[in-house]
């Protein structure tokens, strides 16, 4: 796990340089900005996952010797199938449509999005379709 | 003349047939160096500006890494698919790591880019320069035609589409131009002058250069600007010194600005038959 | 149903083979990722179809000065939709959807996307948004005409007031929603559902490149997303956030996009390195030479391409010049290193010329030629003077025709493990020497009658009817590109269920070739000893492990 982080915090540390570089160099706003935030996006998720692997156990993938069954067990619920990505997807496209031809699109948009959402969840408490 | 990075070498640890292939590459390359203005234009103008042969020169200096870098990389192709064929079911030897190779295919490239950056920044620096100068256009763009006007003067030049206007400007001597475009972005470009600048509502470009030869060239609107972009064409007439401020002081009439007005517009043979009218709406033509 | 990833002995995976809805019901509700990389695949290779469909009335049109196949307003629509469908539509849904979402959880050992959900909603909504955009087309005010790049104030409601710009700016939001959550899912399935042993740094490079896209991913398309968002409130809400007269810039427009579109060049590029980069080792039957040079290189074009945006808007006058410069020069660097590791692994092979290797070594070709004319784009005072002109046109169509070259090496390279059966190879050799020579003779020709100062985006030239000659050229090698899809049509049909594959009929290296052709439900009935990048070839071939460090430790018979 500990690489996994190395590799974001390694790449919102390059973005902190070229930000450094960047802004008192030109002043420009907008892209330093976006680097700015591209500094965090590198640091948000790659200081969590540097921390959280210092607290885990070391995991079967991380080791250069593991055996297939160390990771043997349960480890998760995978769906079998499922109508609710179609379902919310067409949520999600009637909402754009909505955008464009007019809001009254946007109740049947959000009536599927909403039934997706409560049919996914109860979905995944039931642990997986079927 | 530019000079040239060092191709990339072969390894260090493999003698004879790297350095033979060096020299094969080298000694064309002496050759063309040394013969100076004979190297190759690689389909790129001279230039009628003086800003615009450096760019021609760096140019060349560019296409000779590039031919020198791509002519290396593909023999090394060549080479291996025509050696390395499979030959049988043999499983070759499984090598996979060559440090001192790898190594120098990193900092070689990384020198070149650097000798690359270094001429660029040069080039650069002269291309962007902006000497005083009293001579002065101010060009603004927009749907779909040109306005050059000359500040402190009284001379105009407007055309468009059909009747695309010519900008006058004075040989040997560093003109200032402004570039402003009131509607969409649009594109300054002369092929000649080896030069463009985009021309975008609310900034104000600047820029300046300077013709060595007099003569007339072409030039056209590279950024997509609406429905008749392809026809935003104008013309870049250089004329000397004395004729180019005869010509200004024309429009201090105006009776002289018209003549000059209407001397200054090239009526586009082609275009005119292709949109007889003067366009104003946004719907398709047929061409 | 719960998976559970163990040794050989799992006798009751062979029960949980999947028995559920069959027909379109079961496309509906599918979750599984490699029926859903199958729909990518075949909408994005259809989006490709359009798109090159698209393109051939274009090149049609510029046959003549003065062409009058379409009109003005229709050309500026073709080449939109051409640059949209193909960037937006083929060859990012192409690059990180259809065959990253059928490989990747192979190549690693994972019974499925970490999210396989959210996997089928990308797929959703990739094909609603490509549907939306285009029927565009559709609309009385035709599709979006600005250019792909959809530069401000082209896209405001005074310059684009038809619905087609509302549907292609929806478009884009529905594909970069679904490029993101593609991209989220990636990243968990490659942090999360590794199998034990394959460490990061055993990870195939195909597998590598795409955990970087997906980061690049979540990155640059939130950017375009907000952008989009903007835009359409610039459209409708009245704000004035691209408009000059509100206190607006059309240049923050340029920034916001670039600072995505550049990222995306390589969200395109990367997997396709990827797949090259599984391709030519196995058909050299070598490992591939300088693995973590690869990784090296694959890491810095990442963190570099965030940081050279701007290259593309040299001209507007208002962008550091050298900083982008040097920055999209240094870029030629690791790109190098990736060129010279490919033939690294191929020297001293024992090359097999399959239709992939011969796609992958077109593809280094082709791609070498686009990556040396970019290094004159990154030069200021050369963008100058080539920027907006063909040469442009050529440089990037160098690029990405190097892309559908490596497409169509990891479609021949895969489609067996996809599939069961093997594409055929006669043809497919037909479609490489046309689609390779058609790709040099369309864009050669571009190079130069940009460099004679051609500008991009023209309906017609009547002022330079020299210019006539090369176009025809640039038309005909189009054609053949046209003409090498059709025949890679023709082989998806002639070889459909004609010579089946077996499990491994290439010899390969990768896990992906331990499984069945095609994978069962959740992939893997048993899974080997993975101690190198290779676990496959080392199941096969235990005696021929990878050598450490080069020729000097030669322990072993040739």
């Amino acid at each position: 796990m500990k690489n996994e982080g190395r590799i974001l915090l390694g790449l919102g540390l390059f973005f902190l340089i070229m930000f450094g570089f960047y802004w008192p160099l030109s002043h420009e706003q907008s892209g330093s900005t976006m680097m700015f935030f591209a500094v965090l996006l590198g640091f948000l998720p790659g200081g969590y996952y540097y921390w959280w692997s210092r607290r885990m156990k070391p995991r079967p993938e991380d080791s250069d010797d593991a055996d297939m069954a160390e990771s043997a067990g349960f480890i998760d619920s995978f769906p079998g199938s499922s109508i609710f990505p179609f379902t919310l997807g067409m949520g999600a496209w009637m909402s754009v449509m909505a955008m464009i031809f007019g809001i009254w699109l946007a109740i049947p948009a959000l009536s599927l999005i909403v039934w997706a959402l409560l049919g996914a969840t109860a979905e995944a408490r039931r642990g997986g379709h079927r | 003349m530019d000079s040239t990075p060092q191709p990339p070498q072969g390894s260090p640890s493999r003698s004879r047939r790297p350095r033979r292939l060096a020299a094969l590459i080298a000694l064309p390359l002496t050759a063309l160096l040394l013969s100076g203005c004979t190297v190759p234009s690689f389909g790129a103008k001279k230039s009628d500006t003086v800003t615009g042969r450096s760019t021609y020169q760096l140019w060349q200096g560019f296409s000779i890494a590039a031919a020198v870098i791509g002519g290396f990389v593909i023999l090394l192709i060549v080479i291996a698919v025509i050696r390395f064929r499979a030959k049988g079911a043999t499983i070759p030897r499984q090598s996979q790591y060559h440090l001192p190779l790898e190594i120098a295919y990193t900092i070689i490239p990384i020198v070149m880019v650097f000798v690359l950056f270094g001429y660029t920044v040069v080039v650069e620096n002269k291309v962007v320069a902006e000497p005083a100068t009293p001579y002065q256009v101010s060009i603004n763009a927009f749907q779909w035609g040109w306005k050059f006007s000359y500040p402190g003067t009284n001379a105009l030049i407007v055309g468009h589409t059909t009747q695309n206007p010519m900008m006058l400007i004075p040989v040997g001597v560093p003109v200032h131009y402004t570039l402003t475009s009131t509607d969409a972005n649009h594109g300054f470009y002369v092929r000649d002058f080896n030069f463009s600048r985009l021309a975008i509502p609310g900034i104000k470009n600047e820029f300046s250069f300077q013709a060595i030869d007099t003569g007339t060239f072409n030039g056209q609107c590279t950024e997509l600007c609406g429905l008749y972009h392809s026809l935003m064409y104008f013309r870049v007439k250089v004329v000397t010194l004395p004729e180019f401020l005869a010509w200004e002081k024309k429009f201090d009439t105006p009776a002289g600005a018209a003549a000059a007005q209407a001397a200054n517009l090239v009526v586009e043979q082609e275009t005119s038959s292709i949109i007889p009218t003067k366009p104003t709406g946004t719907t398709g033509t047929k061409i | 149903m719960s998976e559970h990833v163990d040794t050989l002995t799992h006798d009751d995976h062979a029960s949980h083979e999947h028995h559920g809805a069959t027909g379109i019901l079961n496309w509906l509700t599918t979750t599984d990722h490699k029926i859903i990389g199958m729909s990518y695949t075949i909408t994005s290779v259809i989006m490709m179809l359009i798109g090159g469909a698209l393109a051939e009335v274009i090149r049609i049109q510029l046959t003549t000065p003065t062409g009058s196949l379409v009109t003005f307003s229709q050309y500026n629509q073709l080449f939109t939709m051409h640059g949209s469908v193909m960037i937006y539509l083929f060859a990012g849904p192409f690059a990180f959807g259809a065959l990253a979402n059928i490989i990747v959880p192979l190549q690693i050992g994972a019974p499925d996307m970490a999210f396989p959900r959210l996997n089928a909603l990308s797929y959703w909504l990739y094909l609603t948004g490509s549907l939306t955009m285009l029927a565009g087309f559709f609309t009385t005010g035709g599709a979006a005409n600005f250019g792909w790049v959809g530069y401000a104030p082209m896209t405001d409601s005074v310059n684009a007031p038809g619905v087609g710009t509302d549907l292609w700016i929806g478009a884009l939001l529905l594909t970069g929603f679904s490029a993101i959550f593609t991209g989220v899912n990636l990243v968990a399935t490659i942090y999360y559902l590794r199998a034990p042993g394959m460490t990061l740094f055993r990870m195939p490079i195909f597998t590598w490149n795409l955990l970087v896209t997906a980061i690049l991913i979540l990155l640059a398309f939130p950017v375009l997303t907000a952008g989009l968002i903007m835009l359409f409130c610039d459209r409708h809400f009245g704000t004035h956030i691209y408009t000059v007269v509100g206190g607006g810039s059309p240049v923050l427009w340029q920034n916001i996009f670039w600072f995505w579109g550049h990222p995306e060049v390589y969200i395109l590029a990367l997997p396709f390195f990827g797949m090259v980069t599984e391709i030519i080792p196995v058909f050299s039957r070598k490992p591939v030479f300088g693995y973590k040079g690869m990784i090296f290189a694959t890491l810095s074009i990442a963190a570099l391409s965030l940081g050279v945006w701007a290259h593309h808007m040299f001209t507007t006058g208002v962008v550091l010049l050298p900083f982008f410069s040097i920055m999209s020069l240094l870029i030629a660097v690791p790109t190098g290193i990736k060129i010279f590791n490919w033939i690294g692994t191929m020297w001293g092979g024992q090359i097999w010329f399959s239709t992939a290797m011969l796609m992958s070594i077109g593809f280094v070709i082709t791609f070498l030629i686009g990556g040396l004319t970019g290094i004159y784009l990154a030069s200021p005072p050369l963008d100058f003077f080539t920027h907006d002109t063909y040469f442009v046109v050529a440089h990037f169509h160098s690029v990405v025709m190097a892309l559908v070259l490596g497409a169509m090496a990891g479609l021949y390279y895969w489609a067996p493990k996809m599939t069961g059966y093997l594409l055929d190879e006669r043809l497919g050799k037909i479609q490489f020497w046309l689609l390779f020579i058609g790709t040099q003779v369309f864009t050669f020709p571009q190079y130069i009658v940009g460099l004679n100062g051609m500008p991009r985006r023209m309906a017609l030239y009547p002022n330079n009817p020299e210019w006539q000659t090369l176009n025809v050229w640039s038309s005909i090698g189009a054609l053949m590109i046209g003409i090498s899809t059709l025949v890679f049509a023709i082989n998806c049909f002639y070889s459909w269920k004609r010579t089946p594959a077996g499990d491994n009929p290439w010899d390969a290296h990768t896990l992906e070739w331990f499984t069945t052709s095609p994978p069962p439900h959740h992939n893997y009935y048993r899974l080997p000893k993975i101690r190198s990048e290779r676990p496959t070839w080392d199941y096969n071939h235990p005696d021929k492990p990878a050598l450490v460090h080069g020729h000097n430790h030669d322990g072993e018979s040739s």
